[in-house]
């Protein structure tokens, strides 16, 4: 009897977990049991939020007025980049129009915050507390203030979860800011580190190189940074460089996460490459 | 009747404590230490109460872990409903061991699930590839006699049945 009631278990589990690796068909049943899980999500973040507002409320006036102080300061410097960088954006859209190729320049953003809870281990995952009630579809990009840090991967009414450019299979499309080459840098699961694939070994290529996004795949916009380079390898007899990278984006520290609707389009662009994303 | 079902609030509440422990952050240095609340509770609950907690609460708990975790739907489920089985079937005997013992067959029985899970994990491509991978089997296997007795405790006092 308990046997017949184990095989039965079995079956439906492994029905249900071909179901969720190959054919993504769960989706809706994921985000409806997240429901259930939503107020134990919200009683872990708790004490966090509260001791947030808590120091926020009792932090004393000459602290707020020299952050204060310096954030006018940080605006200031920020201000006079933007001057600089939209006459370059000018310049670059007039550029464009003469080569007749269309780029917009300038994405919609939502900020979001990280849910103070634990995924399993093994993978690179955050959640974060905007989900579909705030337009947030599968797929959508999530940076900081430095760069990349992931993609959402599956989202329910009140929260998503995102998958770290780190996780082991996640992969995204990048190019050498230097020359332009373009590469896949995967996750290998280990803490802040990136691999580069395919890099040739004649490729010139040195440390600290700033890579960006290449924008190719459609799903991450192009041109944010997304790591540097931070070791170079070269082993006798294999055909590829081995390149170590380490995300610009602090994936461990950021509390706030920007989510961007590349060009402010409603829909992401048609999946055209199976290079990046869950693999 | 009534009375032989009294309690089904209380497991559920102690589930659900299971699975705050286990969405609960830590430090980078304790994560690898994390034991496997939820099937510690389980095995509490088969082997307290074989007649009433078995498969059934295990596939679905185990179901509710998967959400939590973010792993492949399934892939707990199916690991309890087994940890579930086996207590089912070993509990006589394991109940009339010392604590000590008992946290022994403890260290078996999760390590099977973490079995498990490796061998789901190395099928749909992401095997952790250290050895702290084990570690939780060893947390949760020192952590039974406490646990066990904390359980006991709170079972007799809202005399669950």
């Amino acid at each position: 009897m308990l046997g017949a009631r184990l095989v039965l278990f079995i079956i439906i589990s492994l029905v249900l977990m071909t179901m969720d690796h190959r054919y993504h068909h769960l989706d809706t049943v994921r985000s409806t049991l997240t429901l259930v899980i939503e107020p134990l999500r919200q009683v872990i973040n708790l004490p966090f939020s509260i001791a947030g507002n808590v120091s926020e409320n009792l932090s004393s006036r000459t602290d707020l007025l020299n952050e204060n102080d310096d954030l006018r300061t940080q605006n200031l410097l920020l201000k006079a980049q933007l001057q600089k960088y939209s006459a370059l954006e000018s310049e670059n859209m007039r550029l464009r129009e003469l080569l007749e190729s269309s780029l917009k320049v300038g994405d919609k953003v939502l900020i979001a915050e990280l849910l103070r809870i634990n995924l399993d281990p093994f993978t690179r995952r955050i959640v974060i507390n905007k989900g579909e009630r705030d337009g947030l579809y599968d797929g959508q990009p999530l940076l900081d203030a430095d760069g990349i840090i992931g993609q959402i991967i599956q989202v329910s009414t009140f929260s998503s979860t995102a998958m770290l450019i780190t996780d082991p299979s996640h992969a995204i499309p990048v190019q050498l800011n230097s020359t332009g080459q373009r590469a896949i840098a995967v996750g290998n699961g280990r803490h802040g580190e990136l691999e580069l694939l395919h890099i040739a070994n004649d490729t010139k290529l040195e440390k600290d190189e700033l890579l960006v996004s290449s924008g190719l795949g459609g799903r991450f916009p192009a041109g944010y940074p997304v790591a540097r380079v931070v070791s170079v390898e070269s082993k006798a007899g294999e055909p590829y460089l081995s390149v170590i990278a380490r995300p610009t984006a602090h994936l461990q520290r950021s509390r706030e996460v920007l989510v961007v609707w590349p060009n402010e389009r409603p829909q992401p662009a048609v999946e055209t490459s199976s290079e990046e994303g869950q693999g | 009747m009534s009375k032989q079902r009294h309690g089904t609030p209380i497991i559920i509440a102690s589930f659900a404590i299971a699975l705050l422990l286990t969405m609960l952050p830590l430090p980078e240095w304790a994560q690898d230490f994390r034991p496997e609340w939820v099937a510690l509770v389980l095995i509490y609950w088969c082997m307290a109460l074989p007649t009433r907690v078995s498969i059934g609460w295990g596939w679905v708990v185990g179901l509710m872990l998967d959400v939590t975790l973010g792993t492949l739907l399934g892939l707990n489920a199916l690991a309890l409903a087994l940890v579930a089985f086996l207590t089912i079937k070993l509990y006589q005997r394991i109940r009339v061991y010392p604590l000590t013992q008992q946290a022994f067959a403890i260290l078996v029985l999760i390590a099977m699930t973490q079995l498990f899970n490796l061998w789901i994990h190395g099928i749909t491509g992401s095997t952790p590839q250290s050895w702290t991978y084990w570690l939780p089997s060893l947390t949760s296997a020192l952590l039974w006699p406490w646990l066990f007795i904390i359980m006991r405790n709170t079972r007799r006092r809202f005399r669950v049945q």
